[in-house]
Order: structure tokens, then sequence, then C-alpha cells
């Protein structure tokens, strides 16, 4: 059993500022259903559009995240936009006189959504980070590295064990510990920035592969970089085709069927793929 | 404020120890405390008072013979001695067959002989949580000597394996059969060394009414398979260290307890008061019973929320008074849900909002009244706070972040 603060019950089972905001000036949402946990923030600025007048929250997720969430509402209320986008886990965490170690994402949580209904107001963005530059570290939980790395600074993290603590990076099939302490070593000044590192050989072109080679740097990419993804929620792909520069994917379990299909099929399976492959010429196509 | 009544229904984690347990358990603390090995009457009697509380197991097992019984600390560690004990006995070439939803004290030994290099098949489920026996069928039909070990009831869900028939394909095939039975012992008649042909069985004082801390493992005489505890002839040179006298007696008057308990109707009324319990909890909206509801332990039931979180839904329950368990991240001391329901493709909305409630002998109905009436209240709560399941919006875009 969890050893929470008096206030962290007392948040769990009182949660302050429940509910949504009609026209709201800024909204915020991290987590899935499938990772177990998920928060959507939403806030509305005063007249004068400096202070926050109003926040709500909704929250999925268990007794810490509620109050995290929670608590974060009461925090922010009345601040600027300024002062609430310097608010971070540690001082969530703080606010409510501690959260054990292996639940600190759940305040992680509540800093990203906020960061992210902040994003929202000032941009208009609804993703929640730029992610061009951002390699994806975790796939089980979809953790980019930026996040690990604002964990590990505002948090002084030192060890693999706390990044998933703080991030659950790390904390499902595992294969990330490696890259995670990569990245440890480089914020403990152990390592050197990746930048120094050999630029790879330039690889050849997607387009000029033969038949065989792409459909194996297809399926290489499948295997490393999206089917972990879908399992997770209990679906998978297959490759059934690949012509010159079409490639063409069945989704399987979940994923047939699944309402967001074409939102993975597009968001991720797309993009990864022409990541991965360097041709932002391809096209998937589900059948 | 007062605490509240307990209403514990969480059996299939560890169960009150009878009272006639306990009281047949005392004299060996107090009087009795000789060592069954000694060659001194004081020391000889107390061996006899452990036999007599061997054939009892044996009897409840359907052994043919009391000495097929080994006492162990655990049921852990009957599944490590079998598993790890008959690989050692049939040599590097063995290939182990188990299931994708068994305890982990069957997987881990599992996964680390496949780290050692041995062959390891684990046999997927199908959604209701039963055996894919068509995949257990190809497994045996690997040539070379084999471990076959299966769970016969989930813990988690409390579907039942067709062990019968699985024991019967395997010694077809000349495998070794291992079952975990620590959820089934005292709750699943067919349970009879003289009609199943299993090799080896583990089972756990714990979980039939007797303390924590002992355990038990059939082995059929013949069965290769080495000891995995070394230092000492006790148990017949099986399992060194001195017998925990106390807690053997203790094992036998639960297994005695629990083999009257299989013949006077106390599982039928259990079965009905979880049916209940199921019928009450099915009345609110979009709850799903996990995995199938004929073959199934009398007295689990396993269900899921939709929308909303194992954890949360446990300490609402906690309030007042209830106890169960859940297959959700948060629970699970890692952060990803129950293998078990993974394993059984159930959706992602059921797998971090599951409740498992696993009753007994002496639960009541006021237990069940208990959780009927705590749960649509907590479970509205819940979803008022939550997200998702309202319909409004497309549930859950994938993992985005």
């Amino acid at each position: 059993m969890w050893d929470y603060s008096e206030k962290v019950l007392d948040h769990f089972h009182h949660p302050r500022n429940v509910g949504t905001i009609e026209n709201p000036d800024g909204v915020g949402q991290v987590g899935a259903l499938a990772c177990g946990d998920a928060l959507k923030l939403a806030f509305k600025l005063d007249e004068k559009k400096e202070r926050i007048a109003d926040v709500k929250f909704q929250t999925f997720g268990c007794a810490s995240a509620i109050a995290s969430s929670s608590a974060l509402t009461e925090m922010i209320k009345g601040m600027t936009l300024d002062e609430a986008s310097k608010v971070t886990n540690a001082d969530i965490a703080k606010y409510l006189d501690g959260l054990p170690e292996q639940k600190m994402h759940c305040s992680v949580m509540g800093m990203e959504a906020l960061e992210a209904a902040i994003a929202n107001y000032r941009t208009g963005d609804t993703t929640v980070r730029e992610l061009k530059d951002d390699p994806l570290v975790c796939t089980c939980f979809n953790v980019h590295e930026s996040e690990i790395v604002e964990a590990v600074r505002i948090n002084h993290l030192t060890t693999v064990e706390q990044v998933t603590n703080y991030t659950k990076a790390g904390g499902a099939c595992g294969k990330c510990k490696g890259a995670i302490q990569a990245i440890l070593d480089r914020e403990l000044g152990k390592a050197p920035a990746p930048a120094a590192a050999a630029a790879p050989a330039a690889p050849v072109p997607f387009a000029e592969l033969s038949p065989a080679k792409k459909v194996m740097a297809v399926e290489k990419v499948l295997e490393a970089e999206i089917r972990p993804a879908l399992r997770l929620d209990g679906g998978d792909i297959e490759l059934v085709d690949v012509q010159g520069a079409r490639i063409q994917v069945r989704f399987l379990g979940h994923c047939a069927g699944c309402m967001a299909a074409n939102l993975t099929k597009n968001g991720l399976v797309e993009k990864k793929l022409r990541e991965a492959l360097g041709d932002g010429a391809l096209e998937v196509e589900a059948i | 404020m007062d605490e509240p009544a307990l209403h514990y229904l969480d059996n299939n984690a560890t169960t009150m120890p009878a009272p006639e347990v306990v009281e047949a358990m005392m004299p060996f603390f107090t009087e009795r405390w000789g060592n069954a090995s000694s060659m001194y009457e004081f020391g000889g009697r107390v061996h006899r008072d452990m036999e007599a509380a061997r054939a009892k197991v044996g009897s409840l097992l359907g052994a043919g013979d009391p000495s097929e019984v080994v006492f162990t600390s655990c049921g852990s560690e009957s599944d490590n001695h079998a598993i790890f004990g008959t690989v050692q006995a049939l040599g590097p070439e063995t290939t182990v067959i188990t299931s994708k939803v068994e305890h982990p004290a069957v997987l881990q030994p599992c996964r680390a002989l496949e780290e050692r290099g041995h062959r390891v098949v684990f046999v997927g489920v199908h959604r209701d949580g039963t055996l894919d026996m068509d995949a257990y069928r190809g497994a045996l039909s690997i040539p070379g000597p084999k471990l076959v070990t299966l769970m016969w009831a989930n813990n988690e869900t409390g579907v039942l394996f067709p062990i019968r028939e699985c024991a019967e394909l395997a010694k077809a095939a000349g495998a070794v059969f291992h079952t975990d039975a620590t959820q089934a012992v005292g709750k699943v008649a067919e349970i009879d060394a003289s009609a199943v042909p299993f090799d080896m069985l583990s089972f756990s004082g714990h979980k039939i009414h007797a303390p924590k801390g002992i355990g038990a493992l059939y082995i059929r005489r013949g069965t290769p398979v080495r000891p995995f505890l070394l230092g000492g002839h006790q148990e017949r040179s099986r399992r060194a260290g001195t017998e925990n006298v106390p807690y053997i007696v203790g094992l036998g008057k639960a297994c005695e307890l629990a083999a009257a308990e299989l013949r006077d109707g106390t599982l039928g009324r259990v079965a009905a008061l979880r049916d209940r319990l199921q019928e009450g909890l099915l009345a609110i909206p979009e709850t799903v019973v996990n995995g199938n509801r004929e073959l199934r332990l009398p007295n689990t039931l396993n269900v899921s929320f939709p929308y909303i979180e194992g954890e949360a839904m446990l300490f609402h329950l906690g309030d007042a008074g209830i106890c169960a368990s859940s297959g959700s991240a948060c629970t699970s001391g890692s952060l990803e849900p129950s293998h078990v329901l993974r394993a059984m493709d159930a959706p992602f909305t059921a797998l971090h909002g599951s409740l498992r409630f696993s009753l007994s002998r002496y639960t009541t109905d006021a237990d069940v009244d208990a959780v009927l009436e705590a749960m649509p209240g907590i479970v509205k709560t819940l979803r008022e706070l939550s997200p998702f399941g309202r319909g409004e919006e497309p549930d859950d875009p994938g993992a985005a972040r």
C-alpha cells in the first residue's frame, strides 16, 4: 500500500476544481487511457487577460494523479501565465507534502498538462511540444528526450530508475534503459553531447533500394518503433506490400476497426516511416 | 471517525487462518516443540504428528502414498522446486512449456531458464482466458525432453485450465507435467492424483486458511526431479531444513477442513454469493466481467469499470472497509497493467479499471451488500473526474502525449 500524505488523501477524497470550462483560453491534455493515466486541464483568464481566473481539470488515474491535478489547479489560480509557466512538478509534489518516489510521474503529468495548456493559449497549437529534433526514447509510454531532460534537470535525477519513476520511460519493456542512461550521462556531464558523435554515413535513399531491401527496411522500422506502441493498446500491424514509395499495411488486433486507426496511420506509422527511412514522399495505405 | 466494519474480499491474496487451524497449531509452539528428526520420544511424537498432517494433505490431493507430499515454505518455493528440479534432472536439452498467464512464481523461473538457453514456449490464451489448446498441442510436438507447467486456476480471473486433458496430452507426449494449483486446491473437486495424471502439484497453505509460510509440493513417485534446497535429509532428502512442524500441522488441519468443504455444499454457497455480487455489479453501466464465467473458480470475480483506474477505486473501497485488489498498473508495483488481462487481449479501457473480488467460506451476505452499496457511487464519482467515456470525442487517439 502506498504511503500517501494527508494532503494527498485530502485532495484525492475532495478534489478541487473538477470539470470543464466553456470557451476556455487554454486547454492541455496529456497521457492516454492506454498509459493508465491522463489529465485534461483548461483555464480561463481574467478580463485583462493577465491572470488565471478559473481553472478546471479532469483526470483518469490513481489517487496521486487525481491529487496532483487538484493541487495544481489550486496552486495556479490567480497566477499570471508567466508565473504559472514556472511551476514545476517539484512544486506540485512539495505542495502535497511529497509523493512516493514511484508516483512522481503523476506530478510530472500535471506540469506537462499546464505547459500544454499555456502553449495552447499562446500559439493556438494543440500539440504538447515542438517535437522536431526531439527523439522518442520510450515507445511504450511515448516519452520524448526533452521530457526526460526536463525531469532530470528539475528534480536532479541521477539513476534510470528515478527517470522511470518520474516520467514512466523505461517502465514497460525496458528496452530504452540504455538510451535513458546515455541521456543521464550527458546531463551529468559524463559523456559528450550526441552532436559530437560522428554523423552516420549517408544511407542509400529509400527510393533506390531494391524491393527486398525496402521490405526489410520497412519491417525494421515497424518492429522497432511502431509495433511496441500499438501492442500497448492490444493492436498490431502487418506489412502487406511495398510498391515504389507506397507502403501497404494492415492493422490487426484492437487497431483493426479502431476509430483512431486513421490517426494512428497518419500520426504514427507514416510519420515514423518517413523519418526513419528519410523519405518525405512515402505514403502509407491501410487496407 | 469510527473504523468501518471489515469486508474482506481478497481471499486469492491471502485468507484468514481458520480458528480450528490456529487451535491445532498452538500446542506445537508451547509444549510439543521438539525436532521431528530427533531419536528420542519427545521428537518422535512430533514426527508422528507431522506424518498425520502429511496424510491429511495427501488425502485431499488423492495421493497414492502420503510420502509423495513434500512440505515447503510457500507456493513459490514449490513452483521453483518443480521447475528447476525437473529441468536439472532432464538435462540441458529440456524444453519448457507454460502459459502466458501463469503466476510470476512460474513465469520468472521459466524466463530464467530461457536466459540460460532453454527453449521455453509460452502458450497463449483466448479472450476469455481459456488455454489455446491448439497452440499447446503444437508445443507438445517439439521433440526431446519436456517439462509442462500450467496453472490449474488463474489467480486474477479464476479461469480454469483443463488440467486433466493437458496432463493426459503431456503424458502421451512423454513430458513431465507440473501444475501450480495454488488457487485451485480446496476449491476444485477434480484435483485427484489418482484420477488426473499430473506428476507434480504446487500449492500454498495461506490460500486455504492455514498461515503464511507453509506450502507443499506433491511429487508422484518416480518423477525425475532434483532437490531444490540442499543441506539435510529431511523430507526424504527432497527438501533440506528442519521441518516447520507447527505450520505443517496447521496445513494438515486446513486440508482436512477443505476436504469437508468440497463435500458439504460450502462452495455452492460461496458461488451463489459471488454470482449475486457479479449480477449487482453488472448493473453499473459498461461493467465487463473478465474471463470465462463457466470455467471459473466458484470464489473469484474479476470485473472492469472502463474509463476509471483501479487504485483510485481501491482507495474508495478501503474507506468503506472493503478489501479487494486490482490489475491496474498503479497497483502492480510496475507501470504495466496485469499480464493476465493483456494476454487475454482485454481492451485498454478495461485494463486499468479492473477489480478482483475473491470470496471464502467466511464471506457473508453483508460483505456482498457492502460492495453493492459502495461501488455505484465510487464509479460515478471517478467517472465524473475522468476525461474519458463521455462520447464527445474520439476516446483516445493513441498514446498521444
